[in-house]
């Protein structure tokens, strides 16, 4: 069954944290380094996505586990995965492999994951995750110069279809491009991808779109309400669009029921488990997050769910069980004339 | 759940979105960030001034401009670079990028650079098949990865579109490419058929003004969801120079063109004349040559051109008094906040910033002094309220510059606390007040105005807004530490919001007085029903004014329980004036007052039937004529400067301050019409009805039967004198008929809201109070016509709008929760009847309060001998035999009637 037909069926489940998860390993700047970096002139530890070629069987345990506590669609470890986040580690000329590693790694998860000792591939999707990048294109970081731009389209463009080529080299059934904050990054991105379907010949992948709400003012970080943001992606003519990141799902409820009036495609959300402690870490309970949860589904907002910052396999495992028996949202008829 | 269902508009975005449905005005396109067309943005482009650049299109967005078109096509100018530098400022600007931007330019290059640097979804202006198929569809495909829609320009290898058939034959061509091989959805296609210069004095030009329009109507017909957008200046070329005639030509050009469905266009917003306003002669001269009329020879040509000669250019000179720029920093900024002048505040407030060793002592000094002025003039009477607004406008924007030096102080002192261990005291010194308008309520302007006349005074003020609960004004207000609270309400249902109000505030144990405003608010129902639920002051206040003094009694220490004291002596009296009244007070069994009812002579009466059968919708109603019957005594009230209009003007107090008060509404006024700020909207329904001979009118409808209840007065009248009742106003005898009518105005709230974004309450509530206006207005209006065309019971009627203003006519037109039938939930059934939500879109809070607030409904009673009367109060029998016809207990019945109950 392709995603679609899926989603016509039921509410599916995307993963939760991959940092988080990684946290747990308490790794080291050696375990980080391998032995393949050992030498490498920089620190980089923090450097997660580096952790598919030096630590490839703690990602594919962490996927695991999310597939086990019942996520359909898995997330590769790729959220920085790009030359320009890359270069904060001087590691720029990776970004290809650590893609491509990514993606397979992802895939193998799923290939190795058995139900009852049964294999089970059937209706599970890799989505190769691509992040926001450390730099804007709608911002300028010198509050003197506001015309000032620490990055152009263009460069923005061509590193993120590295990405977009690593990850579809390695398998992914989907693209998501996920925790955007500033739309033009997005547009970017979207711009990258169908260059490179174009240049390869190929039908695009579906493309999930994920944007984040930044705080009560309902705004992106780059200014804009949530219906403009829908109105500056939609030509992505993407599978899902949804929010993920920044808000807890409580703060998040009426942003996705906004978008879910607003919305011609699937919708999806993935908040993180309730808003970060004085401490930066977060308390929300699996059950909590779930019960949220529930109600957009049950309010018929919702086609996919899941979990960003601080979630758990716990929390996918709550979430899943409690949306299992619930409808999924019906998607909006578009009309095709005026009256 | 019901079916879900998105409609294909055109879907645009900047910070905002911008939906174009059918049913939207005419889009207009900000031309003047063009260098082609504006030579002072060409030259500030050049000089590299993009700043001033900046306010350029600042300017487009403040005049109603939808959508910005930037255009950098100049031989002498990088243009990708211009496009660059100028696009990724104006994303900075967050009150310009708010609109989507339209990137011009022949060059795709440019366009592409522009793509690059915004995140809303843009239009591109323009792509054609000039260049042949290939270049037009790889053009395409980058302007659709880009998600913009296109603006596609009716071109072909062999050149432009210059007949009607090239015109649509181009268009569609272009059309089946671009929806079949490049994807496109149609909404995201614009057609652009050439706007060419007409009177030219070449005969092959005269019918392009025609082909356009055809072009468009056909264009629309065959491909109905696509727009249409056009330069409109180019059809007025040979005219160059003449701004009398060009901006006549456009708005005649325009007149036709929309009504064959041009959905945009590239305008110089601020500078259209309303096409009913364009002196007759010219008007014809220029329908004569845009549609070719009576033109053969170049006659109508001829015409227009001598016409021309003879406009003179309106060439004018202000002299301004400029000789107190010459004074010290102190001086300019108490200047510039007395006259309300905010032309130099930046650069005063800059000065006066340097000078002085922080930011917030030029607040506390300068400003400040400046601002008691203001409130010492405004306190003995030299200063009226419409100039305090401007006042306080000034110091808002001087505010707003020194906010974040002040800001980024604090941070400092805060980093330094921090890195020395230290704990920082500081907090703000000003009292805050806490404003909002109560739960079911949407009126606000008495509130606002409260608002910015304590906000002159110095104080913070935090307004909820309208429609605020009692949990979250009491929450908010503990949070924020408040010092006082103010409540505010227009209509009954809200007197008894407050009560709730006061009550929460005790059983929540709080401390803060709370004030009580708002036009049915009283001393004594304060007196009576709110102050005995909270022990901690409730005190009543009359106007805007009078609120300064009472709030700066209540945060003295010293003075706060003075004054509570004395309230709550003085509540005390009113309490028992209020006990023995209700004593006196003579009031006669229900039963008797029915029977004692006035009586018509029914026999000799024949009712006319209404000419129209059910309802009729009005969807805009022309702004123009409902203009003509405002009632400016209500404006001047609404800015606490009572008294007769046209007397006020003169007056020898306020006149001179009214009098430009006025001049304001009215060029304000003239905007809101030309630029079409609001919708007019308006649903009248008559239906044939019966009085039962008691208080029940029935109507017969297509879905059967309703009743309408009414009450009737019970006082004790004199001999010969009846007890009224609006049923009495029916015939009980013979098929009757009665009416009904919803108007409303919309578009307010937007306007409302970018002044309140620019901290301009003065024009806030000037649009405010000139909606309100307006929808009495149209109310008299419509009224009018019901009388002479759409009833046509007083056919013959001729009264001038002074005579209408003291209701001169014949009939009444009672609404529903005003004095002669205080219940609003008969409301429902009015708007049910009128089908008033779906048709014209007004809404009912819980309070049965309509939104948008500039609305009024009410009943329709054509009989001669109907007039307005009050209710009175009404004792316990009416209740319940009024909750019993109304199927409504009898709590829910008192609830609504609270104010009416003698009991």
């Amino acid at each position: 069954m392709n995603i679609k037909e899926l989603l016509n069926e039921r509410i599916l489940i995307i993963d939760g944290a991959m940092g988080t998860m990684i946290q747990r390993y308490k790794l080291s700047e050696s375990d980080y380094r391998g032995e393949r970096f050992k030498d490498w002139p920089s620190d980089i530890k923090g450097n997660n996505d580096l952790l598919c070629l030096t630590q490839p069987h703690i990602i594919k345990e962490i996927h695991r586990q999310y597939l086990e506590a019942g996520a359909d669609i898995i997330e590769t470890n790729t959220f920085n995965a790009q030359r320009i986040s890359l270069a904060d580690y001087n590691m720029q000329s990776l970004a290809y492999e650590i893609n491509l590693e990514a993606a397979k790694i992802a895939r193998t998860a799923i290939k190795e994951f058995s139900v009852n000792g049964q294999p089970s591939t059937v209706n599970r999707f890799v989505a190769g995750a691509i992040g926001p990048m450390n730099k804007t294109l709608s911002l300028s970081p010198d509050v003197n110069n506001p015309g000032y731009r620490a990055l152009t389209f263009d460069e923005a463009v061509e590193a993120y279809y590295e990405q977009v080529k690593g990850l579809a080299e390695g398998g992914v059934d989907l693209l998501i491009i996920e925790t955007i904050f500033d739309t033009l990054n997005a547009k970017a991105a979207i711009f990258a991808i169908k260059k490179y379907f174009r240049d390869v010949k190929k039908e695009s992948l579906p493309i999930m779109i994920s944007g984040t709400i930044t705080d009560a003012s309902g705004r992106t970080l780059s200014g804009q309400t949530l219906e403009a943001f829908y109105n500056s992606v939609v030509h992505a003519k993407p599978l899902s669009i949804g929010l993920n990141c920044a808000l807890g799902a409580k703060e998040m409820r009426p942003h996705i029921e906004e978008l879910s009036q607003i919305a011609t495609c699937y919708v999806s959300a993935y908040p993180n488990a309730g808003l970060p402690n004085t401490m930066g870490e977060y308390d929300e309970q699996p059950h909590e997050t779930a019960h949220f949860i529930e109600d957009w589904a049950k309010e018929g907002f919702v086609n996919i769910v899941g979990g960003c910052c601080g979630t758990t396999p716990d929390h996918i495992r709550a979430i899943a069980e409690n949306v299992k028996n619930i409808n999924a949202r019906k998607l909006p008829e578009v009309e095709l004339a005026l009256n | 759940m019901s079916e879900h269902i998105i409609k294909p508009y055109m879907r645009l975005a900047g910070l905002e979105p911008l939906t174009i449905r059918p049913e939207s005005n005419f889009v207009n396109i900000g031309e003047r960030t063009n260098v082609t067309g504006s030579k002072k943005f060409a030259r500030l482009v050049r000089e590299n001034k993009y700043e001033e650049a900046l306010s350029v299109a600042r300017q487009q967005v403040e005049n109603g401009a939808q959508v910005l078109d930037v255009n950098m096509d100049d031989a002498l100018l990088d243009g990708v670079q211009a496009m660059t530098i100028f696009l990724n400022l104006l994303q900075s600007e967050p009150d310009i990028a708010r609109i989507p931007v339209m990137i011009d330019s022949s060059k795709f290059e440019i366009i592409e650079a522009g793509l690059k640097c915004v995140q809303g979804k843009c239009i591109v202006n323009s792509i054609s098949l000039k260049e042949g198929e290939e270049k037009f569809i790889s053009h395409a495909e980058t302007c659709r990865m880009y998600g913009a829609s296109v603006v596609v320009m009716a071109f072909d290898e062999n050149g432009q579109a210059d007949t009607l058939e090239k015109r649509v034959s181009f268009s569609e061509r272009a059309y089946k490419i671009l929806t079949e091989k490049v994807g496109y959805d149609p909404q995201d296609i614009i057609f652009d058929p050439n706007v060419f210069a007409i009177a030219t004095g070449l005969e092959e030009h005269n019918n392009y003004g025609v082909d356009f329009i055809e072009a468009t109507r056909l264009i629309k017909q065959k491909m109905p969801l696509t727009k249409i957008s056009g330069g409109v200046s180019n059809l007025s070329f040979s005219f160059r120079g003449n701004e009398v005639v060009r901006e006549a030509m456009h708005s005649v050009f325009l007149f036709y063109a929309i009504k064959a469905g041009m959905d945009m266009g590239i305008v110089n917003a601020g500078q259209l004349v309303v096409y009913d306003q364009i002196e007759p002669d010219l008007k014809k001269l220029c329908e004569d040559v845009i549609l070719n009329r009576n033109n053969d020879n170049n006659e109508a040509t001829e015409k227009l051109i001598a016409f021309a000669e003879t406009v003179k250019q309106k060439g004018k000179e202000v002299k301004k008094d400029d000789a107190w720029r010459s004074t010290s920093v102190e001086e300019r900024l108490k200047h510039a906040l007395v006259n309300g002048i905010t032309d130099f505040i930046e650069i005063d407030t800059e000065e006066a910033r340097q000078k002085y060793p922080k930011p917030l002592t030029v607040i506390e000094g300068p400003l400040m002094d400046g601002m008691n002025v203001v409130g010492d003039l405004f306190g003995s009477g030299k200063m009226f309220l419409p100039q305090v607004v401007k006042s306080a406008r000034v110091m808002k924007k001087s505010v707003a510059i020194l906010t974040p030096y002040i800001e980024a102080e604090k941070e400092e002192r805060r980093l330094v606390h921090l890195a020395a261990g230290t704990k920082n005291e500081e907090g703000s010194s000003a009292a805050k007040i806490l404003l909002a308008t109560v739960k079911g309520d949407v009126h606000d302007i008495g509130k606002n105005i409260v608002g910015v006349v304590l906000g002159c005074n110095g104080y913070d003020i935090i307004d909820l807004g309208v429609m605020v609960p009692a949990d979250k004004i009491l929450e908010t207000a503990e949070k924020e530490k408040v010092d006082v609270i103010g409540l505010s309400g227009l209509i009954t249902p809200s007197l008894d919001e407050m009560v709730h109000v006061a009550h929460e505030m005790k059983r929540r144990n709080m401390r803060q007085p709370l004030l009580i405003g708002g036009a049915t608010t009283s001393r004594m129902h304060t007196a009576v029903k709110i102050a005995p639920q909270y022990d901690n002051g409730v005190i009543h206040v009359l106007d805007a004014s009078r609120s300064v003094t009472v709030v700066s009694n209540l945060i003295n220490t010293e003075q706060k329980p003075l004054l509570i004291k004395k309230t709550d002596e003085e509540y005390d009296g009113l309490r028992i004036q209020f006990l023995n009244k209700q004593q006196q007070k003579n009031l006669i069994p229900y039963e008797q007052a029915v029977n004692n009812k006035e009586n018509f002579d029914w026999k000799n009466y024949t009712p006319v039937k209404p000419v129209v059968n059910g309802i009729k919708v009005f969807d805009d109603f022309d702004l123009g004529t409902i203009a003509e019957y405002i009632d400016w005594g209500p404006f001047f009230i609404g800015w606490e400067m009572p008294g007769k209009f046209p007397a006020v003007l003169t007056d020898k107090i306020f006149g001179a301050e009214a009098t430009k008060l006025y001049k304001d509404a009215q060029a304000l006024l003239k905007k809101i019409i030309d630029e079409h700020w609001f919708t007019a909207k308006s649903v009248i329904g008559f239906w044939q009805a019966q009085s039962n001979d008691r208080d029940t009118v029935v109507l017969q409808t297509n879905d059967g039967e309703v009743n309408l209840e009414f009450l009737r007065q019970q006082s004790k009248k004199a001999q010969g004198q009846s007890n009224f009742s609006l049923a009495d106003f029916v015939s009980p005898m013979y098929k009757d008929f009665i009416g009904a009518f919803a108007v409303t105005i919309h578009g307010a709230k937007k306007h409302i809201e970018k002044f309140a974004a620019e901290n301009d309450d003065y024009n806030k509530i000037m649009v405010q109070i000139l909606a309100d206006r307006m929808v009495e207005a149209f109310a008299e209006c419509l009224h009018k016509k019901v009388r002479k065309e759409y009833w046509g019971y007083a056919k013959d009627e001729q009264l001038k709008p002074e005579e209408l203003i003291h209701e001169k006519y014949q009939g009444i037109r009672p609404a529903p929760g005003y004095p002669a039938c205080p219940d609003h939930t008969e409301k429902i059934k009015l708007f049910d009847l009128l089908n008033a939500t779906e048709n014209i879109g007004i809404e009912l809070t819980e309070s049965l309060a309509m939104s948008p607030p500039a609305s009024v409904c009410g009943w329709y009673f054509a009989h001669p001998q109907s007039h307005y009367f009050g209710l009175g109060k009404i004792t316990k029998d009416q209740l319940e035999n009024y909750a019993n016809r109304k199927k409504m207990s009898i709590e829910e019945a008192e609830r609504w009637l609270r104010p009416n109950l003698d009991f």
